[in-house]
């Protein structure tokens, strides 16, 4: 009956395991739920202010802001996204192998990069990759809120103001559906104006303060709300990812404890066999 | 009927009121505003402060709080792009600060190491589960 025992163990651990999975499966379900509708609360705001936008540089076609504006490339910014937990399948390594191989484009012209990172996973892999981070925000949560963003975007939007960085990109994960997550790496800043897009009605505006103090507080915001939308629609990723992750993790233990079953049986059976024909044997000896 | 207009108030974690209305007041940053319908088209920013709606027919008016924002007039839509965080020069700049020290302190890197080893640990233990299993398998399959 030797490893009978032992098989028995194992069985028990892995259920064990299979417990915790398949709880975690069904919590990151319902999380998913919730961060679904996060993203598309935010949809409305920025769909707003993406309107006032156009309808301002429509009626100010003099005024060019900073943020609006290309200038010739050489060192650029890139925010990074990503979750502060891992068992999430492949999500972040698959938005990092993405990132490397822009970085490895960008490197290639000459350009240098810098980097703002959202999320722990995101800090840990600049600090095996190496890079220079600028700023970092972690621990984030399952409702994130705006004002924890202002402090990174602000770096970022200074550095560029202040012709440190030419060009600013946010890296993240994209919710397609629940078993597709689609790593994104989207230019922030300057803000890629479909400025052809015709209004059909535009009008002057009266500004108050004045229109370039607006436009600016506009223009910050609205990149601080698509820098949030990518957390948001992030935080969609990560729990649908970690869902399917643990969905499958259940079944591979399941599968574990079936097989494992199996050899027990078997021992269990060849351990009985061996004693009958103990028995059998010793029974023909007398 | 009286004449309404469309108010959108939405921030960046969700909407918060869509509907006609009568008139709105706002806090604007050079005085509070009270807009009626066929408003001149205005942009302005918001300090914090209450939006109030009266949707007009007897109804009772709406009390929004907003941090600050902006506030958009067309003739027909006023939208109102509200601030959930109280934004202030200052404040935004030190949120800045606090978010580039945390990348030094983070990069030099103490605090982290202790989960770095923890996390080892775990999955030195579960290697060796998985090796364990294995041979198990090929013992008894």
């Amino acid at each position: 009956m030797a490893g009978a025992k032992e098989i028995r163990t194992k069985i028990a651990s892995i259920k064990n395991t299979q417990k915790i999975t398949s709880a975690m499966e069904m919590v990151a379900a319902a999380k998913m739920r919730k961060a679904q509708d996060r993203k598309e609360a935010t949809a409305p705001y920025a769909a707003k202010m993406k309107n006032v936008i156009s309808h301002l540089s429509h009626a100010h076609p003099e005024y060019k802001h900073s943020f609006m504006v290309e200038r010739e490339v050489k060192r650029v910014g890139y925010i990074v996204i990503s979750s502060d937990r891992g068992l999430c399948g492949g999500l972040n390594n698959n938005l990092f192998r993405q990132l490397a191989k822009e970085i490895k484009v960008q490197q290639d012209k000459g350009i240098e990069v810098e980097f703002c990172t959202i999320g722990k996973k995101a800090l840990g892999f600049f600090r095996r990759y190496g890079g220079k981070v600028m700023a970092e925000v972690t621990q984030l949560g399952d409702a994130p809120r705006i004002e924890d963003l202002i402090g990174v975007v602000k770096v970022m939007l200074d550095a560029y103001e202040n012709g440190e960085i030419d060009r600013i990109y946010i890296a993240y994960n994209n919710f397609v559906n629940t078993m597709t997550q689609q790593p994104t790496v989207e230019q922030l800043v300057p803000i890629a104006g479909d400025s052809e897009e015709e209004l059909k009605h535009h009008w002057d505006y009266i500004y108050e303060p004045d229109s370039k103090e607006v436009l600016d507080g506009l223009l910050t915001r609205y990149i601080e709300s698509l820098a949030y939308q990518g957390v948001v629609e992030n935080g969609a990723c990560e729990q649908s990812a970690r869902m399917v992750a643990m969905k499958s993790a259940s079944d591979n233990a399941g599968e574990l404890i079936d097989e494992l079953q199996l050899v027990y049986n078997k021992a269990r059976q060849a351990a009985i066999t061996q004693e009958i024909s103990e028995i059998v044997s010793g029974a023909a000896a007398v | 009927m009286a004449m309404t207009i469309h108010v959108d108030i939405v921030s960046a974690e969700g909407a918060i009121h869509s509907g006609l209305a009568e008139m709105v007041y706002a806090p604007a940053v050079m005085g509070e505003l009270g807009i009626a319908p066929r408003h001149t088209p205005l942009v302005t920013q918001l300090k914090p402060g209450e939006v109030r709606v009266d949707e007009g027919g007897g109804k009772e008016m709406q009390h929004f709080f907003v941090s600050g924002g902006i506030l958009e007039i067309q003739p027909h839509v006023i939208t109102i792009l509200a601030d959930t965080a109280i934004r202030a020069s200052d404040l935004d700049e030190a949120a800045a600060l606090e978010a580039k020290r945390r990348a030094e302190d983070a990069l030099a890197g103490q605090q982290a190491d202790f989960e770095h080893a923890k996390a080892q640990a775990e999955l030195a233990e579960a290697a060796a589960q998985l090796r364990a299993i294995d041979k198990l398998r090929k013992t008894h399959g």
